[in-house]
């Protein structure tokens, strides 16, 4: 069961039956709600910025373990990051899943782990759900702030 | 239904498919159980199509040369196949792409001409998407009302809360005669006479019960029913909508162009008679010669049989689900109430993880919200595991599935 192990690395499986950063922020600073087409599966992603840095991200909501790990990893890994570095650090997760770089594991942090699931073009959706919602909370975020808001 | 009747003898029959006959691979056996979403073909039906092609494949209803009329005689053998399957007369059997272009058809056709404020749609809240998006299309653009008839927790339609929904305001009847998340068999016959009581045309999605049991068209006296050809055996891209011969006659064109008109002027054009007026362009020729072969292999096997087949199906897969700690089968009990999809869902396990896990196992299922959303909500969830047997489906299916769904919990850690 090799491709299956390649899949559901013992990290992801770690990080989906002990999900970190889960939850939501009271007065977030954006807020994003997200769902997968293909399965339903919803995601709710709140980040809280202080001085142009996330100082807290959490995720809510259910799915697979894919995409709960993920979800668990990228609280990990964002939280801290200013917000350019947290937007670059999500474009080298989203190309690794499209198998276009060699994965860094300094950038990524845990989430290096899910480089197997760019092997299985359905699941991809699953791995970036959350991703993807930090990328569009952040550029909520900048939007609301760049109109006074 | 069919009780009586010999199941067939599915081990025999799945050397008939050349897909399930070939190992995979990894040499080992696969294991596929999603025949709701498309049946595998047998190897009759894909012999048929190559013949089409390789020894008269040329246009329909337009050349003069003999070819031409063998192709068009090979084509409307389609039409002949599929109308006498479900006992329909053929001048009322109107070839689509799919299920779904058949109910757009009818939506476009007859209900954005036909409908306006204040009339109801009235469908089911088990429908596939199929018969529920175009309808709310039409209403979008008529401004009637998409009502929905509720279902009971135990996943049958609400048949009190649908005769209470029927009304004079009612246009069109919309139902599902088997669920192809729940395999819930609707009382069809029942509410297409209550349908028409209060004047309603009904539209009755066979799509799931026309490949695996007796359908009869006549009985269930439908104004519209749909099925698809890649379920039952035949090539995708062929779909069949059984309509009754003078409302079509009543209705204008869905789609325009060749093929579909009497005479084109400057001026305007006039209709081809049923059911050439609602097949324009070029048709699904190949397909419609795959589509008789498969409803002459279906009608050789027998309906009854394949029924009395998944009737047993049925009893062995509950039974097997039902060893599995943790797992909750959706849907009817009775082996008689219901088809042979079944879906569940199991404990904390995602049904993306079940799947890809039975992946590993060479057992192919299907896991999502399998395009029945309203039904999915009115459920409380968001996606379940389904498998979904066939003629070709074995004891040996059931029994892998089990056993592989029972080491999915411990590798997933929850059992």
């Amino acid at each position: 069961m090799g491709g299956l192990d390649d899949l559901y690395q013992q990290l992801i499986l770690d990080h989906y039956r002990n999900r970190r950063g889960r939850g939501r922020i009271e007065n977030a600073s954006a807020s994003v709600h997200e769902h997968n087409p293909v399965c339903g599966d919803e995601c709710y992603l709140d980040i809280l910025v202080v001085d142009d840095r996330l100082v807290e991200v959490r995720s809510d909501g259910d799915g697979c373990s894919i995409s709960q790990a993920a979800a668990s990893m990228l609280t990990d890994v964002a939280e801290g990051k200013q917000l350019d570095e947290a937007l670059e650090t999500v474009e080298h997760f989203r190309l690794m899943m499209h198998g276009d770089v060699e994965p860094d594991e300094n950038v990524l942090g845990d989430a290096i782990a899910l480089e197997g699931v760019a092997k299985y073009p359905v699941r991809v959706k699953c791995a970036l759900l959350s991703w993807l919602a930090l990328r569009e909370a952040i550029a909520g975020y900048r939007e609301t702030t760049a109109h006074g808001g | 239904m069919g009780n009586s009747a010999i199941a067939v003898d599915a081990t025999a029959l799945k050397a008939e498919f050349p897909l399930l006959a070939t190992p995979r691979a990894d040499g080992r056996a696969l294991h596929y159980l999603d025949s709701a979403a498309t049946s595998q073909k047998p190897r009759v039906v894909l012999d048929a199509m190559n013949a089409y092609y390789r020894e008269t494949n040329a246009n329909v209803h337009r050349g003069v040369y003999e070819m031409a009329a063998e192709a068009t005689d090979r084509f409307e053998a389609g039409r002949t196949a599929a109308a006498r399957l479900v006992n329909h007369p053929r001048e009322g059997l109107v070839l689509t792409k799919n299920a779904t272009e058949a109910i757009n058809l009818v939506a476009w056709a007859w209900g954005t001409r036909t409908l306006g404020e204040g009339d109801e749609i009235l469908i089911t809240g088990m429908e596939h998407h199929s018969n529920t998006v175009p309808w709310q299309i039409v209403a979008t653009i008529t401004g009637a009302k998409v009502v929905f008839a509720p279902i009971t927790p135990d996943g049958e339609l609400d048949m009190d809360a649908m005769r209470g929904l029927i009304n004079g305001r009612t246009r069109m009847v919309g139902v599902v005669h088997s669920s192809n998340v729940l395999g819930t068999i609707n009382p069809v016959e029942e509410i297409v006479a209550m349908a028409h009581e209060a004047g309603a045309l009904t539209m009755v999605d066979a799509t799931q019960t026309v490949p695996h049991m007796p359908v009869d068209a006549a009985a269930i006296d439908s104004d519209f029913l749909v099925f698809t050809g890649h379920k039952m055996c035949g090539p995708t891209g062929i779909g069949c909508m059984a309509g009754r011969p003078e409302v079509l006659e009543a209705m204008e064109p869905f789609l325009g162009g060749g093929e579909m008109i009497n005479d084109v002027t400057t001026e305007g054009s006039t209709w081809a008679e049923i059911p050439l007026k609602f097949e324009a362009g070029t048709p699904p020729i190949a397909e419609a010669v795959g589509l008789a072969a498969a409803v002459e292999y279906l009608e050789e096997i027998g309906l009854d049989r394949i029924r009395a087949h998944e009737r047993e199906l049925c009893v062995q897969m509950l039974a097997a689900l039902d060893e599995v700690p943790g797992l909750t089968v959706l849907g009817p009990r009775d082996p008689d109430r219901r088809g042979a999809a079944f879906s569940w869902v199991m404990d904390d396990l995602h049904p993306h993880d079940i799947a890809q896990f039975l992946d590993s196992k060479n057992i192919c299922v299907r896991a999502g919200h399998h395009c029945a959303k309203p039904l999915m909500r009115a459920l409380g969830m968001q996606a379940t595991t389904r498998a979904s047997g066939y003629l070709y489906t074995t004891e040996d299916d059931v029994l892998a599935l089990r056993d592989a769904l029972i080491e999915c919990r411990s590798w997933f850690g929850v059992g």
